[in-house]
């Protein structure tokens, strides 16, 4: 089956078979491997992806439901508040071994999108589907705060 | 592959790489390529590559699982050299036993928190050395004498001249290698201990763009994954594949020749999980562990309530640690369980092997190069030579990385070599694999009983210890278990800093088919819960404050003592101990010393009106001698904080007929961002040289929360705290 979309602002024809993860169409078919295997199943947030602007489980989304899309992975974020995400993770030292920290930015830019100033509890509400088995959770809260911040300035 | 781990650097992009590849040189080594005189001494390696554009490289001998190194042994390079760490570009060395072996060890890999406390010397010596050649060579050059000249920020300055270094790379690359260096004194360090340090791996991840082992795409390859026998030591009766065939991108399916699993084969990772679903297998149970872990439960707090297999504390004496408690005013007697337990690091288990002319290059994140190779070498009859290792960035490890069967790697050779071994084989576990796919942390019972006199002083101390020996019968044995006691089992208790009058340390084995590992911080990440939830215990039996308590039990003035009471101090001090808290909340302390390490940590909960526990902040005190990375000292107690509590809170292996019941996160739920609300570390200034930090701020945290949740409420004594009346937030 032929599926239209848009990869980063890129309009592909992918072609895979109905029930296919989005996930693996990235990963295996595109190679835009920032996008990252954890789970399978959404219960990690490392396959974390923008669908038409939405932070989405690309591991749990399936190739027909993503016809007509425009999907956004780590590899195409450019906006201001992507950039703001991306400069806090690097002043707060947030990452160890990094494997989840695409899908964490994802989110953390879903988040600062909707909300230029969220508190620490919808911090952690928002970002509660995104684990990081380094735990490098309170940097993570620390580099959101701070990406608020700079989007403020 | 070299990364650009800077900005600059990483803009240069891989071109840069590519085109000076070859032009390399390696300072460190002699004129003819070979290795300098003191190889086996380990001070002068080939750890720092300068290209001719100048770019400086840092070999890394150590991986990174996030543990920091590929900053840490950087700064130690740079230190040394007199550049900045932002103008140096990383490397990770190959896989070659004699140049890059962890000097802890006597083989090359990373673990047991080594990493900087192996190298500091090493690192600082081969930026030292690469330093004193430059140096020469400029002299030489300008016709100057070395002395005058200073190397700084990557510039070599004086006798009035001044040039970047790598306009005597190729010079000094020439040059023999020194061999009385000066290091230089603390007092001169810039970089290390420097607070402001920023990760050499901040860029490459948080763009994507870091390579991980599951990222490799390499030309014509294949993707294999295993089903496993779902019992362990569960063997292939039968295959039927045939449903298998209908999925698009199937290749083929075959059992392994050890009859362990069926090897599925397919053109993408998707096809491949998907056929592995549909294929039927039939399995040999009889030689299977087919008990459920509630069996295993019972037989381990039954051999601690018997007499032990061994007397494991060299000295003691049984009879008279019964004379004693048998006197005792007041006998505190408790048994603990501390649950199976997976690593699940984020990134599954995953490696490919590449056919080359005439050997295979391995492509992953190889935490322990020294068991791989050989492994690779003994399933693929190659020659070792033939075999190179290509590391790259491990999604962590917490020790799942590195089995002393080295699993993984063995099962993607067998791969490898049952395709055919024409083209790159990519073995790829799944969540399931790795939750159900074994080499856990062993469960453990203990019991405890300790004897007070009438003033509450410990007079006897009987602690048994039951569990799976993890090193007993593996090839690493020799080293670590003696007659029949595994070190790690004990570790902990045996070795215990407090000065315990009578204390007998008895340990049984139990070993199952259930294959066992080291988990972050290996038998510490058990043995603490229970030392420092019975010194709670005995303190309170005692009617005494718990930090007073285990003051007066590390009193004796020795420097080990000394650096574990001042942790304890530190941590207390900072978290207001003594000032009561706040309504509604409560404090734990504890304190333990690993991997040379001192850690104590006070964490602080609430309950809500339910009961239901928060923890509201954790105070982490460490001594690790030198803080190389302050902040990535910090980073590690944050994770191994964040680790330790994690589990204690809601993680458990167990077996239902011999099943791993969890399969994936949901099951084995794991720790999320607002569990815990704040943890806080200070670092114990110190001039010692430095030890390790990727472990030793596991082992106080659970014991601190449970002795948090003592009081006022439960003692948990049997983990994870869920299973066992304690409800969170």
């Amino acid at each position: 089956m032929a599926t239209n979309l848009k990869v980063n602002g890129k309009a592909l024809n992918v072609e895979a078979a109905p029930g296919t993860p989005l996930l693996w169409v990235i990963r295996d078919e595109l190679q835009l491997t920032g996008t990252k295997f954890g789970c399978g199943v959404a219960a990690c947030g490392a396959c974390t992806v923008h669908v038409n602007g939405e932070p989405t489980r690309s591991c749990q989304t399936f190739i027909e439901d993503v016809d007509g899309a425009s999907v956004t992975t780590i590899e195409g974020l450019e906006s201001k508040v992507a950039k703001a995400v991306q400069t806090a993770w690097v002043e707060k030292n947030v990452v160890q071994c990094g494997y989840c920290q695409s899908g964490q930015i994802m989110s953390a830019v879903g988040l600062l999108t909707e909300n230029a100033k969220p508190s620490v509890e919808q911090i952690d509400e928002y970002m509660a589907g995104n684990v990081c088995r380094c735990a490098t959770y309170q940097r993570i809260r620390a580099a959101v705060q701070r990406a608020s911040e700079i989007l403020e300035a | 592959m070299t990364m650009h781990t800077s900005r600059r650097g990483f803009l240069k992009g891989a071109a840069a790489t590519a085109a000076t590849a070859a032009t390399v040189f390696t300072i460190g080594v002699n004129p003819q390529g070979a290795l300098a005189a003191a190889a086996d001494g380990g001070n002068f390696t080939p750890f720092v590559k300068i290209a001719p554009d100048g770019q400086v490289i840092a070999i890394l001998k150590h991986f990174e699982m996030g543990e920091g190194t590929t900053t840490g042994l950087t700064t130690l390079i740079a230190e040394e050299l007199g550049i900045n760490l932002d103008d140096v570009d990383i490397e990770f060395a190959p896989s070659d036993n004699t140049r890059y072996k962890n000097l802890a060890f006597g083989m090359q890999g990373t673990g047991g928190s080594t990493a900087i406390f192996n190298s500091f010397q090493q690192y600082r010596q081969a930026g030292a050395a690469a330093r004193e050649m430059l140096i020469g060579a400029a002299a030489a050059a300008w016709n100057v004498k070395a002395s005058d000249l200073t190397l700084d920020n990557g510039l070599i300055t004086g006798a009035g001249n001044s040039a970047p270094l790598g306009e005597f790379a190729a010079a000094a690359a020439k040059r023999p290698v020194p061999e009385n260096l000066r290091l230089k004194d603390p007092s001169e360090f810039k970089l290390i201990g420097n607070p402001d340090t920023s990760r050499r791996d901040n860029v490459p991840k948080t763009t994507g763009t870091a390579q991980f082992a599951m990222d490799v795409h390499l030309d014509g390859q294949i993707v294999a994954v295993i089903k496993r026998s779902p019992r362990f030591g569960g063997t292939v009766k039968s295959v039927d594949a045939g449903a298998a065939s209908k999925i698009a991108g199937f290749v083929n399916a075959v059992a392994m020749p050890t009859k362990t699993g069926v090897l599925v084969y397919a053109k993408n990772t998707w096809a491949a999980f998907q056929a592995r679903e549909a294929i039927k297998v039939e399995w040999d149970f009889s030689k299977a562990e087919n008990r459920s872990s509630e069996e295993i439960k019972a037989t381990l707090l039954a051999a601690v309530d018997t007499d032990p297999e061994y007397n494991a504390k060299e000295g003691a004496d049984l009879a008279a640690t019964r004379t004693a408690l048998d006197g005792a005013a007041k006998v505190i007697e408790q048994e603990f369980y501390l649950p199976y337990l997976a690593h699940a690091p984020m990134e599954p288990l995953t490696c490919t092997i590449e056919p080359t002319a005439d050997g295979v290059v391995l492509h992953d994140g190889c935490q322990f190069p020294a068991g791989a190779h050989p492994a690779l070498a003994a399933v693929l009859k190659l020659p070792p030579e033939k075999i190179r290792i290509n590391t790259l960035y491990a999604g962590g490890s917490f020790g799942r990385r590195a089995t002393m069967t080295a699993d993984y790697h063995v099962e993607a050779a067998i791969a490898f070599a049952m395709s055919g071994g024409k083209r790159p084989v990519k073995l790829v576990w799944s969540r399931e694999d790795d939750l159900s796919g074994g080499y856990y942390r062993p469960a453990y019972a203990h019991k405890v009983r300790v004897g007070l006199d009438a003033r509450g002083r410990i007079v006897a101390w009987d602690h048994r210890i039951a569990g799976q020996s993890i090193f007993t019968g593996t090839a690493f044995a020799a080293a670590v278990v003696k007659n029949g006691i595994d070190r790690t089992s004990i570790e902990g208790v045996y070795d215990s800093l407090y000065d315990i009058p009578g204390q007998f340390v008895g340990l049984t084995n139990l070993q199952t088919p259930i294959t066992p590992n080291w988990w972050r911080s290996v038998g510490h990440s058990q043995t603490a819960f229970v030392m420092e939830s019975m010194m709670d215990m005995v303190a309170e039996a005692a009617g005494r404050d718990p930090l007073a308590y285990r003051l007066e039990y590390l009193n004796h003035g020795g420097k080990d003592q000394q650096r574990l009471a001042g942790v304890l101090k530190l941590a207390a001090e900072k978290a207001g101990w003594g000032t009561p808290p706040a309504k509604g909340r409560s404090r734990g302390i504890a304190v333990h010393k690993s991997f040379r390490s001192y850690v104590a940590q006070v964490v602080e909960i609430s309950r809500n009106a339910d009961g239901a526990v928060k923890i509201e902040n954790v105070v982490c005190a460490v001594d690790c001698g030198i803080a190389v990375n302050p902040d990535i000292v910090k980073a590690q107690m944050e994770g191994g904080i964040g680790y330790g509590i994690g589990h204690a809170m809601r993680d458990e292996i167990t077996f239902e007929n011999g099943e791993v019941v969890q399969q994936n996160f949901p099951d084995y739920e794991p720790l999320r961002i607002g569990d815990i609300a704040a943890i806080e570390t200070h670092i114990v200034p110190s001039a010692e040289a430095p030890t390790g930090v990727g472990e030793p701020g596991l082992p106080p945290s659970a014991p601190a929360l449970a002795n948090a949740i003592a009081v006022g409420g439960p003692r948990v004594t049997m983990l994870p705290m869920n299973k066992h009346g304690i409800a969170f937030a």
